[in-house]
């Protein structure tokens, strides 16, 4: 399956999050690193989006849709450091 | 949900296609306008949504070709396989619409405050927020010293060449021909590895902010060798496209 980049996720997150969250730091719970979200793994090819960690690969985030309704699933994530503001899509 | 953008809130909306500039063989770019932008930062992306007459739909994220201020544009580079670039590259013309949402993404981003110096390195497609930045810059008369080292197989791959000839204070730009070299190249002819970046780049003891974007294996490449040469993690920012899926 075709890997790409956490930033391209960027739209799909915002819709979810309300705002801006590739900048997010994500501590990854299985090895510890910590980096931005955009940084991440990311693989859209199956059912639903996941973002893997870029040094160890394990699944941080998975985001499905059913009949319309999103499910997120984090369990990956051990800590989530979001800088302020920067709500608008355009930031500020 | 198609309708008037709400502030704050991330809708698709309709976009028409104002211009199409064919830049290589296989690279489009397409300016668009769009209704209700809030405005976007160099390095920014947008999601474009094509939806077929059954209802099938794709998206994919482009990133933002143009600075802030500038009308938004995306380049886009066709992929053989591809779902939606071949529509974007080929078929689509001016007049005709488009689904778009954004700007989305605030990591791959260069603001006048972040100052500098700048090294951007690209690879490929890799070069188009690279050049939102340098128009950034330009746009902004800031005078960050910028060194630009952009990576093609071949001469004719090389995406906004006159544009970039035309930049001369303060912007350093290095080409590297992978694959194929016109006669009498006198650039470089080798990929992009450490001891290039040792040769070109800043030294690292000028705390220089760096932007690499291009395919996978040349990000992991370029970000390694320049964290091995000195540079802060956290100063290199990175931006991956995958072999078939994202562009």
């Amino acid at each position: 399956m075709d890997e790409l980049d956490g930033n391209e996720a960027a739209g799909l997150l915002q819709e979810v999050f309300g705002r801006e969250m590739t900048v997010a730091a994500a501590t990854c719970a299985s090895c510890g690193t910590v980096a931005p979200i955009g940084e991440g793994r990311l693989y859209t090819g199956g059912p639903g989006t996941v973002i893997r960690c870029r040094t160890c690969v394990a699944v941080l985030v998975v985001i499905t849709q059913v009949r319309g309704r999103y499910c997120v699933d984090l369990m990956g994530i051990r800590a989530l450091d979001m800088p302020p503001g920067n709500m608008a899509p355009g930031g500020a | 949900m198609e309708g008037t953008a709400v502030p704050g809130r991330l809708t698709w909306q309709v976009a028409t296609v104002t211009a199409v500039t064919q830049e290589t063989p296989s690279v489009r770019t397409i300016g668009l306008g769009v209704p209700s932008w809030p405005g976007h930062r160099a390095g920014q992306h947008l999601d474009v949504r094509l939806t077929a007459e059954d209802g099938y739909s794709a998206e994919r994220s482009y990133s933002i070709a143009s600075a802030a201020g500038e009308p938004v544009a995306i380049t886009v580079e066709r992929l053989a396989d591809g779902e939606v670039s071949p529509y974007l590259t080929e078929d689509l013309q001016v007049g005709d619409q488009l689904e778009i949402r954004g700007p989305v993404g605030g990591y791959f981003v260069w603001e006048t405050a972040d100052g500098g110096p700048l090294l951007l390195v690209g690879g490929g497609s890799g070069i188009v927020p690279l050049r939102a930045i340098l128009r950034q810059r330009e746009h902004s008369g800031s005078d960050v010293p910028v060194k630009l080292l952009y990576s093609a197989r071949a001469l004719s791959e090389l995406i906004y060449r006159d544009e970039l000839d035309g930049y001369h204070y303060g912007v350093e730009i290095t080409y590297t021909l992978t694959r194929e070299q016109p006669a009498g190249w006198t650039g470089y002819a080798r990929r992009v590895d450490r001891a290039l970046l040792a040769e070109i780049a800043w030294p690292a003891g000028k705390d220089p902010l760096a932007y690499v974007c291009g395919p996978t294996n040349f990000v992991e490449t370029v970000a390694g060798a320049l964290v091995a040469l000195g540079y802060e993690p956290g100063r290199v920012k990175t931006e991956r496209f995958g072999g078939t899926g994202g562009r």
